[in-house]
């Protein structure tokens, strides 16, 4: 299993497409951190950012990676290898490649400027989703045959996971905010780990305030030690779940 | 040493295989011919495992294939048409298979890369090469390991006489050693004097599994062709 992960680790470290995105990250987070002289504001912008571009080139790259990498499934399959070891390895691969990606462009600027527990916070919030989303990425090409379909469908959901999902919550808020609602907006929010995460670093940022009594809600759940765990925790749900699934497709799968 | 029973897959409405029963003993070249669509390839991959068949079982030396690996260390897979990760050498791509599969203990054949002169090439990357060249580089993976069985889809489709001609001895010393080699060709006359039975496939279905002598005596024609067209007219 080590030896494939480390295959499928070279070939993806080779690519250019990876090597851009370090890059980008690097360039986005530089600026944001020295446009402003307020660490909260720039952690803030640099977290927006963080929540769109993360999901969207984890969803797409991993997506495409795993229909260029076919041909070496296929190679790999003729011999005498397990199947969930042949899918592992490449989510491995792809899940390490990106989180280096992001510690690199994000996690060593930020560190180095503003070293803190709030910093670490939103490294770790943008690694998980690295993970979580190459994860849905994989279950997402598991399960479609066409290349084409794939890449659409890994759209589709960073679409419904970055703005679609907001959209719903908000008419849902409004269509029934003559009732209590703090409960399951935490319900809401904890089935987007978009969503999650946010949530997760803005109450770290004390920017709870702001969103009224629900942040308040939200403060007494995930505000405290035990509440960061516990989003973590789902949070890793979100990785595993999709996983799983698509380990069990695959070995079931006509290749 | 493989036993197909019972084995039928559908694909959507095509039913690809129909209730196959198969049985094929080791020291032997067995040819599987068929009409393009007939189920060859689709049979090789459900004895690889990369097809699961909808019924039936495959044992191979009497265990079921099914939920098994460690089966396909003996087996060597030349691929119809080889994909390989596009920007690894030949070389590389040797190496890792060399990684992944360790034989311990177990010689490597590395015979084929000698002969089909692929050692100058080891440099060249799996995009740039020709389909010719590829076929080489499968030929030769699927004879690395020095596997008990070799299944070798189309294995000179594409090749030049001298390389074809190279690897069809290779075959015959193979079989000579007591492997069991599976081949499928539309080029039966390639087959005539490599093969000692066939197996004939047509819509899914083995329509005979018979020796060459038993072929040629039940259709009175000394050549595989006139034989194969003799059976099917």
């Amino acid at each position: 299993m080590n030896k494939l992960i480390k295959y499928v680790l070279l070939d993806i470290l080779r690519n250019r497409m990876l090597a851009a995105y370090t890059g980008f990250l690097l360039a986005i987070t530089v600026t944001m951190l020295c446009l402003g002289d307020n660490p909260t504001k720039s952690i803030l912008a640099l977290l927006n950012i963080v929540l769109i571009v993360v999901p969207l080139v984890s969803l797409i790259f991993s997506t495409i990676y795993y229909y260029n990498s076919a041909e070496f499934i296929e190679l790999l399959l003729g011999q005498p290898l397990k199947r969930n070891r042949i899918l592992l390895s490449l989510f491995t691969g792809l899940a390490a490649s990106l989180l280096i990606a992001f510690c690199i462009g994000v996690g060593l600027p930020l560190l180095i400027v503003y070293p803190g527990a709030t910093s670490a916070l939103l490294v770790a919030v943008g690694g998980i989703l690295s993970v979580i989303f190459s994860a849905l990425a994989l279950l997402g090409s598991v399960t479609m045959r066409d290349k084409a379909r794939g890449i659409g469908m890994a759209i589709l959901a960073w679409f419904y996971f970055s703005l679609l999902y907001d959209g719903l919550v908000l008419f849902l808020l409004f269509q029934f905010s003559d009732y209590p609602l703090e409960t399951p907006s935490v319900i809401l929010g904890a089935l987007n780990p978009v969503d999650l995460g946010r949530i997760v670093l803005l109450l770290r940022l004390d920017s709870s305030a702001m969103m009224g009594y629900t942040g308040a809600v939200f403060q007494s759940v995930f505000g405290n030690a035990g509440g960061t765990t516990l989003a973590f925790l789902i949070l890793l749900g979100w990785t595993t779940i999709p996983i799983w699934l698509s380990v069990r497709r695959f070995n079931r799968k006509d290749l | 040493m493989i036993r197909f029973t019972n084995i039928s897959k559908r694909f959507g409405r095509f039913q690809a295989l129909d209730s196959i029963d198969l049985e094929l003993g080791t020291g032997r070249a067995i040819a599987l011919i068929g009409p393009n669509g007939s189920g060859k390839t689709t049979l090789i991959k459900c004895l690889l495992g990369m097809v699961v068949p909808d019924t039936g079982a495959i044992t191979f030396r009497d265990k079921d294939i099914r939920h098994d690996h460690a089966y396909r260390a003996d087996i060597g897979y030349m691929p119809q048409i080889g994909r390989y990760p596009d920007n690894m050498t030949i070389g590389q791509l040797i190496d890792m298979m060399k990684d992944i599969r360790q034989s311990a203990g177990r010689p490597l054949d590395e015979e084929l890369i000698r002969d089909l002169g692929l050692q100058p090439l080891l440099h060249k990357r799996m995009r740039t090469l020709s389909g010719g060249t590829r076929q080489k580089v499968s030929a030769c993976l699927a004879f690395l390991f020095d596997p008990t069985v070799l299944v070798l889809d189309e294995p000179t489709a594409g090749l030049d006489p001298v390389s074809s001609g190279i690897l069809k001895e290779k075959i015959d010393t193979e079989t000579a050693k007591g492997k069991l080699v599976l081949i499928t060709s539309h080029i039966l006359s390639e087959l005539d004097d490599l093969v000692d039975e066939v197996v004939y496939l047509q819509d899914g279905r083995v329509r005979f599994h018979k020796t060459i002598p038993q072929l040629q005596a039940d259709t009175g024609e000394k050549k595989l062709v006139r034989a194969i067209a003799h059976v099917m007219l």
